[in-house]
């Protein structure tokens, strides 16, 4: 099994294992940190409808990590003979597949502690409605981190 | 993966933010009567708009706010009926005295909302001795209560069996309970509680053995060495506390029961302030209820000291420690 996956026609199929884990790592972190936003945004909209656009906000912030890990994966899969380049070679394909796991590993988990920032943040905006640069700041520090992880995912995929 | 409150924990946020503020319950102390008090109250939203503007009434209706409000959260999540407990017992103790003495008070001065079980059907149950309606350790202090009453017409011997079983099932609860806030609750309450009943005992001449027996055991302080310190007198027993996890309460107690009260109260809400920051547990939903049935408490001796005409200095000397 191994030395199948190892073999030399392997490298497509490498390259797109890591296309595909940084849409689905990224992807399911950001899906759990909205979800976490978006059940606070759901308790504060019950009792102060007016604060929807605020909120709506903060939801949304974890969910860039999704569009990153998206980014990432289009990118590959146009260099490696699916929607345009040339299928690469295992060493490529590996290289392919490392260059995949930050934004697919950092994206998870920056995703669901962005998501816990943002509901937290919601709390605060439902006590102090005239907080809300605050309230936003704080998760925003969160995204830095899949920020670092998209650089180094994107200028690695690029580069190949 | 343990269970979160993220809906539940935003909601009370947003209800955090009508609580009074001690500024609020300054500008009450300062209105000139209880009228003008229950006025600025309805203005802030509390009471029934339909309803006369009545102290019971009002506080009664802020009360089962609170509790509708934590069932419609929770639903069949019963990770807060620790909270009820006591009012069960409260229920019980008003059934128990109005059909044994046969009471004449409305149903709203005697019985509380939020209980486990509701008022109406703990009256029944009493009323025809159908105690297999209660848990087991609340069956067997409801029919010794009633028994005792009914045989002794002491009141207070009725109370001490009830109090007792109350604190020592909320002992046993608190220590099963999985949040710390509510272990806390329960600890506390019980402590306080053990402090008072035995200073209270102990004022009314009885020995150091009937004392033993009214307090729940196996709570936070040793109540053998509590029964006997409140034997030698409330400093002895401020002395003890000095050496329990209770010890910032020593000093209030030296000076005065009602003090020692308000101190408790103090302390049970700062400990409360940290399920500020509290996100995804129960937390902050049992510091809510806390927090309101002090808010409630403190207004009610408001209204009281209001009614009789005690003085604003007075009033402003008694004003507990606000969440907000």
């Amino acid at each position: 099994m191994s030395q199948g996956l190892f073999s030399a026609d392997m490298g497509q199929v490498w390259a797109l294992i890591g296309a595909a884990l940084a849409t689905f790592l990224a992807g399911s972190g950001s899906a759990i940190g909205v979800g976490m936003g978006g059940r606070a945004a759901a308790g504060v909209l019950t009792e102060k409808p007016e604060l929807f656009a605020k909120v709506l906000i903060l939801q949304l912030l974890p969910g860039t990590q999704g569009i990153y890990g998206l980014l990432v994966a289009f990118v590959t899969l146009g260099k490696i003979g699916v929607l345009g380049g040339t299928a690469p070679t295992l060493q490529q394909g590996l290289l392919y597949f490392a260059a995949c796991l930050p934004i697919g590993v950092a994206g998870l988990i920056s995703a669901i502690h962005q998501g816990k920032a943002s509901a937290a943040s919601i709390s605060l905006l439902a006590k102090r409605p005239d907080s809300f640069g605050r309230a936003m700041l704080l998760p925003a520090m969160v995204e830095t981190y899949a920020i670092l992880a998209l650089l180094v995912s994107i200028l690695t995929v690029s580069s190949l | 993966m343990a269970k979160d409150y993220i809906y539940e924990v935003a909601r009370i946020r947003v209800k955090e933010g009508s609580l009074l503020t001690r500024a609020q319950l300054k500008q009450l102390i300062a209105l000139p009567d209880i009228r003008s008090a229950l006025a600025q109250l309805a203005d802030w939203g509390w009471g029934n708009p339909d309803e006369p503007l009545e102290a019971e009434r009002m506080l009664a209706a802020e009360s089962a706010k609170t509790w509708e409000l934590i069932d419609e959260l929770l639903r069949d999540d019963d990770s807060l009926s620790l909270l009820k407990l006591t009012r069960d017992y409260q229920n019980i103790k008003a059934a128990i005295k109005q059909i044994y003495t046969n009471t004449k008070l409305p149903p709203e001065r005697l019985y509380v909302s939020g209980g486990r079980i509701a008022a109406e059907e703990i009256r029944r149950a009493i009323r025809e001795q159908d105690y297999e309606i209660f848990p087991e350790a609340m069956a067997a202090a409801a029919r010794e209560a009633a028994e005792l009453l009914a045989e002794t017409g002491d009141g207070q011997l009725c109370d001490a069996v009830l109090d007792k079983a109350a604190l020592t099932e909320l002992i046993r609860e608190g220590k099963e309970a999985k949040d710390p806030a509510l272990q806390e609750y329960a600890a506390l309450t019980a402590a306080q509680a053990n402090v008072m009943i035995a200073l209270r005992a102990a004022a009314g001449g009885k020995n150091r053995e009937e004392i033993l027996n009214m307090l729940a055991p196996d709570g936070e302080l040793n109540i053998h060495t509590l029964a006997q310190a409140a034997m030698e007198g409330r400093e002895a027993v401020a002395d003890y506390l000095r050496f329990t996890q209770y010890s910032s309460l020593s000093d209030s107690l030296m000076e005065s029961m009602v003090s020692f009260e308000r101190s408790c109260e103090d302390l049970l809400l700062s400990r409360m302030r940290e399920q500020k920051s509290e996100v995804f547990t129960i937390g902050p939903l049992v510091a809510y209820v806390v927090v309101r049935q002090n808010e409630i408490k403190s207004v009610r001796m408001l209204l009281t000291e209001k009614q009789n005409h005690l003085p604003e200095s007075v009033m402003r000397e008694r004003l507990r420690e606000m969440y907000v």
